[in-house]
């Protein structure tokens, strides 16, 4: 195997709870990897770090603790200065493209800033590479002299797509690129983004709380609960047969288009934990239908399912007792 | 006679633009459409194709510069579009529901939760406190709020997301209304919530006998809790039937479309895609509103398309309905 694109190693995200001294626990230790050209799915409800992990990847925010590779490279502590070189190699499209363009500058300008940063062209090259850069991504030429103001939420989120490849990055995070469209342009944008990954193979972090989605346009994916990795898989066997309670629940959840489907519902009670006051043990101890007295002091280590990459963070794996009896839906 | 029927409805917005010209918005255009008691109706469709504009314009909602121009809603016999401002007051929190989305703005944040469920109540009902209060704790119950005695005081703002929806429910419910209209009553929530929320919102149209209008741009949401479905685009009811039916044989190329964009169904790189803008409101193009963008278009589109009947209560506007290749 190839070495990864990127490696997250035990990576701690603690922010100050306002001024009582005490800390939200973020992210809590996750490990992951990527290889070059892979697309990897991030999952997990709100408040489950996938945001954080993806900011501290590309060193928007700084990680407490933990080692992050890119390239070969350990930029967990590099100085500011270096990191931003290293933006023409790892690029992110946002969720809300309506705030993450300046409404002042063209179109043509937004996708040429990134290359006018990064890459030493001159203004001929710069403008024919910003026309092809508009055609990769279909939005047509003559939006490029327009204001993003003209622009609909689709054709601004393939501007940031636009902006985001136009250095050829190496890495690119998606937080939530679709979220935030409707319906038939969503499945435009996906159209773009797995064009994108082939013509370029660009590795991709994927950030999305939608399951659909993120199983359509992923290699492996990673659940996240409370800021810690629970399952990692490939796509078809985390739904084929998702292992960690968590993953189980999460998927039993998920509501596909599709009338005939069965739906086979284990649903958790109570609330998520306060990520100020983490449970002991396995973090999920607290709603988790299947777990014993060990669960609540001992951390449990990822185990490995099967011979597919399939690995879940659970003490029960073992001895097989794993599995949420289903519950009839309503 | 159904409980709800709604007859050629259309809303308009009629503003003035800066020369002081008419602008019209043909937001809502000839929509049509029964709900029997009991049946649960899911409404789906993009942004602007005129959901929640029902919704309001059935409740009699709106606020300038959208009016009804003309059509008829006839609820429970009554014709709401004729009714006097109080009579439909006091029908409206009572016997038509309403649950939005965003909960946590729907609440008022200087009252308990607990207050705000009497209030409901007794304006519509009346009646003694004590049994207002009983009748909150009671519905507080029914939506799943754990330990309702404690949580009765609480203030909106100490509420999670999925809690706030559950109280808004329970204030929907506190006078058993024949009708229930949940616009987007998930969207924001995580999708284990939804599905606690949407499951509850079924489990109780059934033990209470409610009908029940979801507006959602899910169309997951409306497979699994719906048993009709109304498809819209650009102001206008294109499809409607029974949600089996429609998914297993989508009549018009706008269901299909957005059928094929499903995530279970889209295929990657492949398939015809369903591209260009909505329309604009303010100048809707004659005839099917879907023409500019429909890969099946022809000269006949260009005239209002009939309601076709396909299938069993299952009726498509489209002039090439049942003759599309599929």
């Amino acid at each position: 195997m190839t070495a990864p694109v990127l490696t997250v190693e035990k990576l701690v995200k603690r922010f100050p709870a306002g001024r009582s001294g005490l800390f939200v626990n973020a992210v809590n230790s996750v490990d992951l990897s990527i290889a070059p050209g892979e697309t990897l799915g991030m999952v997990g409800e709100s408040g489950s770090g996938k945001s954080t992990i993806g900011r501290a990847i590309l060193r928007l925010t700084e990680p407490t603790e933990g080692k992050i590779t890119f390239d070969g490279r350990d930029i967990t502590r590099i100085p500011d200065r270096e990191i931003r070189p290293l933006r023409r190699d790892m690029q992110m499209v946002f969720q809300d493209p309506w705030s993450a363009l300046n409404p002042r500058m063209r179109i043509g300008d937004l996708i040429a800033e990134t290359m006018k940063l990064h890459l030493d062209l001159s203004k001929t090259e710069r403008e024919n590479r910003t026309v092809r850069l508009a055609e990769r991504v279909h939005l047509r030429p003559e939006y490029l002299r327009r204001y993003s103001s003209d622009l609909s939420g689709g054709q601004l989120q393939r501007v940031c797509i636009a902006r985001a490849i136009a250095t050829n990055p190496k890495l690119i995070v998606l937080d939530e690129p679709t979220s935030s469209l409707d319906l038939s342009v969503r499945a435009e944008i996906l159209d773009l983004l797995a064009e994108i990954r082939e013509q370029s193979r660009a590795a991709m972090l994927f950030i999305s709380h939608d399951l659909g989605t993120v199983r359509l346009i992923s290699d492996r994916i990673v659940v996240l609960y409370l800021g810690a990795v629970v399952e990692t898989a490939p796509g078809e066997a985390l739904f084929a047969d998702p292992a960690h309670p968590y993953s189980q629940s999460l998927l039993s959840a998920h509501l596909p288009a599709d009338p005939e489907a069965k739906l086979s519902r284990h649903l958790l009670v109570g609330e998520i934990p306060s990520p100020i006051n983490l449970p002991s043990g396995c973090t999920f101890h607290t709603r988790c239908p299947v777990a014993i007295g060990a669960c609540r002091n001992e951390v449990p280590g990822a185990e490995r399912i099967g011979d597919a990459e399939h690995y879940a963070n659970c003490l029960r794996i073992a001895e097989g007792g794993n599995r949420i009896k289903p519950t009839e839906a309503a | 006679m159904s409980l709800l029927e709604v007859e050629n409805l259309r809303t308009h917005f009629i503003s003035r633009d800066i020369d002081n010209q008419i602008r019209v918005a043909e937001a809502l255009n000839d929509v049509s459409f029964t709900l029997e008691a009991g049946k649960v109706l899911g409404f789906v469709g993009e942004t602007g194709a005129g959901k929640s504009l029902t919704a309001q314009s059935i409740c009699g909602l709106l606020r300038p510069p959208a009016k009804v121009i003309c059509g008829r809603v006839t609820f429970d016999g009554h014709d709401l579009t004729a009714m006097p401002a109080d009579d439909l007051n006091a029908l409206r929190g009572a016997e038509i529901a309403m649950v939005v989305q965003n909960p946590r703005t729907s609440l008022d944040p200087l009252t308990r939760i607990v207050d705000q469920l009497v209030r409901i109540h007794q304006a519509h009902a009346g009646g003694p406190l004590a049994a207002s209060r009983t009748r909150a704790m009671e519905m507080m119950e029914a939506v799943g709020i754990p330990d309702p005695k404690n949580r009765a005081n609480a203030w909106p703002h100490e509420l999670s997301g999925g809690m706030a929806q559950r109280v808004l429910i329970a204030m929907a419910l506190m006078n058993n209304p024949k009708l229930l209209i949940a616009d987007e009553p998930t969207t924001g929530l995580d999708v284990t919530v939804q599905a606690q929320i949407l499951d509850l919102l079924k489990h109780l149209t059934e033990r209470f006998g409610m009908a029940m209008i979801i507006i959602t741009h899910d169309l997951g949401i409306v497979a699994h809790y719906s048993d009709e479905i109304a498809v819209m685009f650009a102001g206008t009811i294109v499809e409607a039937g029974p949600v089996s039916e429609v998914f297993e044989a989508p009549g018009h190329p706008y269901t299909r479309s957005l059928i094929a964009a499903t995530p279970e169904r889209l295929k990657v790189g492949g398939g015809a895609k369903l591209g260009g803008q909505p329309p604009d409101l303010y100048n809707l193009p004659s005839g099917c509103a879907l023409r500019t963008r429909c890969v099946f278009a022809s000269d006949v589109c260009a005239t209002p398309p009939p309601r076709t009947r396909v299938g069993p209560d299952h009726d498509v506007n489209c002039h090439f309905a049942g003759d599309l290749p599929s």
